[in-house]
């Protein structure tokens, strides 16, 4: 198993060299270092002395494949430096904010998973009825509304009207509990339509197997049927598609911390863009990527200890 | 070119579009699949119902890309312009009211607006109805550049296998590593504002998830006998993936594409919250919703703006979701008699 | 004919299709008795499995439903009872096995766990369930038990996958044995090895078998009696030496003469011409008609059925299948 985590860690190295490369590419498409030292000076009219000499120091000035080494080793280090704008440091700061994207992020994946396999297992059970097809129905038109919808209507009712939550802040000291709820329902409400239409079709694959027609012919009752055989078996696509629902949390992170004033990596990030701050940019990507990586391979790991018939080779 | 001429020709283009379809769909109809699956649409009352709806929008749409130049205001005036605009008021007011909103003297309307005003007095109707071309632009041009890409690199791909495979699935592995949102912001960041750079930036996230897909069954197809057989003949490779693997590929293609039309307007509305949608001209949803978020907040609220654009986005992506649903069902093989 | 333990009468099992109702099984009626084994015997597509299927009520849903007939069993009509009535019979006094072994087992259980639940769903303790599925594995013939038990399907051949089948089918020792072409997936070698098996402990637990087979060298290897089908009705039965020696109706007779046989060398292979007519409409009259080579102008109407024998009837109107001038 070690060689296994160890191998696809080193065959993912290419992959994070892309990305920065791609990062790289991007964010030197968009803005050249001028713009951004003008942008980070403190005086109004700088020199073009002090620009270079912020340029620099901050070691944009090299040529893009020493720089692209430069930057590659040192994240691989997790030396993050400090923010261009802000000279914080950035690992730092990571470390403050990954606390609350953490408690929402995953709060909202906890939750979209296990609701989505409870519902796609009611509407399995009940197939064809009226319960069936209002589930269905009911996720066509959550997956067809926008999540800023979403975002803005949740705010608005449950924060507001219902008062469920605060609108507005974050404050891990005194009960945490009580910010996470509405952020957490509102990106459950608005991901879990695909996943439990997704669940569903697993479930209703794995009904059509041979082996739930042994099991009916032993005399199993229904629901240990549908728990113990197809469950247990659609479990193994399930697992490997819980990594497709961390895209959506990192949009919802954006999203969710803007709106709701949560200080975390999300909004570092979002700030970070508006500021043309390379050094988080490029630190955050990489943190993203890293974790989308390990995402896959935990993804691996789990569908093999799934499924018996897959080894991990 | 005289203005009346280019005007003609852009007249021109929703007429070659829906013709180009039109010819698509009656030469499909004739192949026993989907002639079959057309059928079976037919008769399906959700898929009915849906397209009834899916095809307003493409009037609207329409009428949106017809026009001509109006010599008053020297500018290109359509079809929707000259039956929906409204003259502009001086900020926001409810619908179908008759004085302004939130003002401390609330002053009198020049005109009627069925679902009230903006911030700057716009007709909300009449921003909503402008959103729908932007949207149909939006997803229609998308999926064409990622529809031929991610063909095009995933039949390479799965058929051919080794470096070209690796090549490609390298890209495909990076490109998927980086967060879709943050890809999509700096594309536009670099290309700038507008309705083509902001297909560019969706199709070049995008592509990657249908070339798999596509990736995935070209690698089914390549080792099945009737390739074997054919390659036995000397037939050549292009042919081969031509004549034999793209058509059985095609379903999956088309219902993907019919999904994806749905999700990428919504993505649009996203990418203008964030500030890196289509320019203010332009008819947008996103930017509807993008102000609705202070008007939310006010007291009383304003809710005209974001019901009107969440009604206009919704009732488009729920009938092509739930015709790319049908168009899936109507094709499946098991279901076939 | 002593009381038998399973007698379908009229058995109509219809399928709903976007073509209409298709008819698969069509008014069928058999017995089985006690310590016998009885065949069912037909091509693909003539309904031998759906009828297989009908008796524990195990129809494909929601496209297949009984329409009408009765299964009788210790004179109790089981097509009165609901569908969850039948769990107490299913598994433990009928049992079914099935074509293919790979497919037939859950791929993500362990062989011991499978079996285990054979037991335990119709009350037995966990613990005499562990004993009884490692009695069962010898029993069936497998070489190392235990270490089965703790085996996924994936990692057993063909035959032994179908051996496990058995066992879990003989758990709770159920009186009918219900097998849909339990050896076609196999080797040949293997099938003969398997049909033993079966020979064998029904021998032992003096337990019925309904045999779903397409091939008529295993009827004549284990069936006592058989049961021809042809679109979804029988058109023979007779005790297996009977039909052997002397097949009656014309289609029994064209199965038999395309088999390759070892004393007609030299000449073309019999063929019967033409196909089975489309299920989802039946013609009127006898369906075997339009491919007989002896058709008559009265086919048009449904056969009777005639009896010669107390233990054989055919389902023709030809003047010579009764056993005069042919």
């Amino acid at each position: 198993m070690l060689r296994f985590v160890v191998r696809r860690l080193l065959q993912a190295i290419p992959t994070v060299l892309g990305v920065l490369a791609v990062t790289w590419f991007l964010f030197f498409g968009t803005v050249s270092a001028e713009t951004i030292a003008r942008r980070n000076l403190s005086s109004k009219n700088p020199t073009q002395e002090q620009i270079q000499g912020w340029i620099k120091d901050h070691g944009y000035d090299a040529p893009p494949l020493v720089q692209l080494r430069r930057g590659t080793l040192d994240l691989l280090r997790f030396r993050f430096g400090t923010s261009d704008s802000t000279k914080e440091d950035i690992l730092g700061r990571i470390r403050q904010g990954a606390g609350p994207s953490m408690a929402v992020a995953g709060t909202i994946f906890v939750a979209t998973v296990l609701g989505a396999i409870l519902t796609a297992v009611v509407a399995a059970a009940f197939r064809g009825t009226y319960v069936d097809k209002t589930v269905t129905v009911l996720c066509v038109v959550g997956l067809s509304v926008v999540y800023t919808v979403y975002v803005i209507a949740g705010q608005y009712f449950l924060a507001k009207q219902f008062r469920y939550g605060p609108v507005w802040g974050f404050d891990a000291a005194h009960g945490i509990w009580k910010y996470i709820v509405v952020p957490s329902l509102i990106g459950f409400s608005a991901g879990v339509a695909i996943e439990i239409r997704l669940y569903r079709t697993f479930l209703l694959d794995e009904i059509g197997q041979d082996y739930v027609r042994t099991a009916r012919a032993k005399g199993v009752p229904e629901t240990s049927v549908l728990l113990r055989h197809v469950l247990r078996n659609a479990l193994v696509p399930i697992l490997t598609n819980t990594v497709a629902v961390v895209p959506g949390l990192i949009l919802g992170g954006l999203l969710l911390e803007n709106f709701f004033g949560i200080p975390g990596l999300g909004s570092y990030l979002v700030d970070a863009l508006a500021a043309n701050d390379f050094a988080v940019v490029r630190a955050m990507v990489f943190l993203g990527t890293l974790l989308y990586i390990v995402g896959l391979i935990l993804t691996d790991i789990a569908y093999a200890i799934a499924d018996p018939r897959v080894r991990l080779d | 070119m005289s203005p009346a001429l280019v005007h003609q020709l852009y007249n021109l283009t929703p007429l070659a579009v829906l013709g180009a379809i039109a010819w698509i769909v009656s030469r499909a109809a004739r192949t026993p699949l989907w002639g079959e699956a057309l059928r079976r649409l037919r008769r399906n009352p959700t898929a009915r119902v849906a397209a009834a709806v899916a095809g307003l929008y493409v009037l609207v749409a329409v009428a949106d890309s017809v026009g001509w130049y109006d010599t008053a205001s020297q500018e290109r005036r359509t079809v929707v312009d000259a039956v929906f605009e409204r003259p502009r008021e001086r900020t926001y007011s409810a619908p179908l009211a008759d004085r302004t909103f939130g003002e401390p003297r609330p002053a009198p309307l020049i005109g009627r607006h069925l679902m009230g005003t903006d911030g700057v007095g716009a007709d909300v109707l009449y921003r909503a109805l402008k959103g729908v071309r932007t949207a149909f632009q939006i997803g229609g041009t998308t999926l064409c550049i990622v529809t031929p890409l991610a063909l095009a690199l995933g039949l390479v791909s799965g058929y051919h296998g080794r470096w070209r495979d690796d090549a490609i699935m390298y890209a495909v592995t990076v490109l998927s590593s980086i967060p879709g949102i943050l890809l999509q912001i700096a594309m536009v960041l670099v290309l700038g504002k507008g309705v083509p750079q902001i297909c560019i930036a969706l199709g070049v996230t995008r592509w990657v998830g249908l070339c798999r897909l596509v990736r995935g069954e070209a690698i089914k197809h390549r080792d099945r006998e009737y390739v074997r057989a054919a390659k036995a003949l000397g037939v050549g490779d292009t042919a081969i993936l031509a004549r034999h693997i793209l058509p059985n590929l095609l379903p999956v293609v088309i219902i993907s594409t019919t999904l994806s039309f749905s999700s990428l307007v919504l993505a649009e509305a996203i990418l203008s919250y964030l500030g890196v949608g289509v320019p203010d001209g332009t008819g947008s949803w996103g930017n509807m919703i993008d102000a609705a978020r202070d008007e939310l907040a006010r007291d009383p609220v304003i809710w005209w703006n974001l019901g009107a654009a969440t009604v206009a986005i919704t009732g488009l992506a729920l009938p092509m979701n739930l015709l790319g649903d049908a168009l899936r069902d109507a094709v499946d093989p098991r279901l076939r008699s | 004919m002593a009381n038998p333990l399973l007698h379908v009468e009229d058995l109509r099992t219809w399928f709903r299709s976007p073509r209409g109702i298709v008819k698969a099984v069509d008014g069928v009626s058999f017995t089985v008795e006690s310590g016998r084994t009885r065949a069912l015997v037909g091509e693909s597509g003539c309904g031998k499995s759906i009828t297989a299927l009908s008796v524990p009520q195990l129809v494909p849903e929601p496209a297949g439903y009984i329409a009408g007939g009765r299964i009788l069993w210790d004179s109790e009509d089981l097509l009165e009872r609901t569908w969850s009535a039948m769990r107490p019979l299913r598994g433990r006094e009928i049992a079914m096995i099935f074509q293919e072994p790979m497919t037939s087992l859950n791929p993500v259980a362990t062989i011991g766990r499978q079996l285990e639940e054979a037991s335990t769903v119709h009350g037995g303790a966990w613990r005499a369930a562990r004993a009884r599925a490692l009695e069962l594995l010898e029993r069936v013939g497998l070489r190392d038990p235990s270490a089965t038990l703790r085996q996924y399907p994936h990692e057993l051949s063909g035959g032994m996958r179908q051996r496990v089948m058995i066992a879990m089918a003989l758990a709770n020792r159920p009186r009918l044995l219900i097998a849909d072409e339990p050896t076609t997936a196999l080797d040949v070698t293997v099938q003969a090895q398997i049909l033993a098996l079966i020979a064998e402990l029904q021998r032992e637990t003096g337990m019925a078998v309904l045999l779903i087979t397409h091939d008529l060298g295993i009827v004549a290897e284990v069936a006592d009696d058989v049961s021809v089908m042809y679109a979804g009705q029988i058109v023979e039965e007779a005790p297996t030496a009977a039909l052997f020696a002397e097949p009656r109706h014309p289609y029994t007779q064209a199965l038999f003469a395309s088999l390759p046989s070892r004393s007609r060398r030299g000449g073309d292979l019999a063929t019967l011409e033409g196909m089975v007519p489309d299920p989802a409409a039946w013609p009127a009259g006898c369906r075997f008609a339009e491919r007989c080579a002896r058709r008559l102008p009265e086919c048009a109407d449904a056969p009777p059925w005639r009896s010669l024998a107390a233990d054989r009837r055919v389902r023709c109107v030809l003047p010579g299948v009764d056993g005069g001038t042919a």
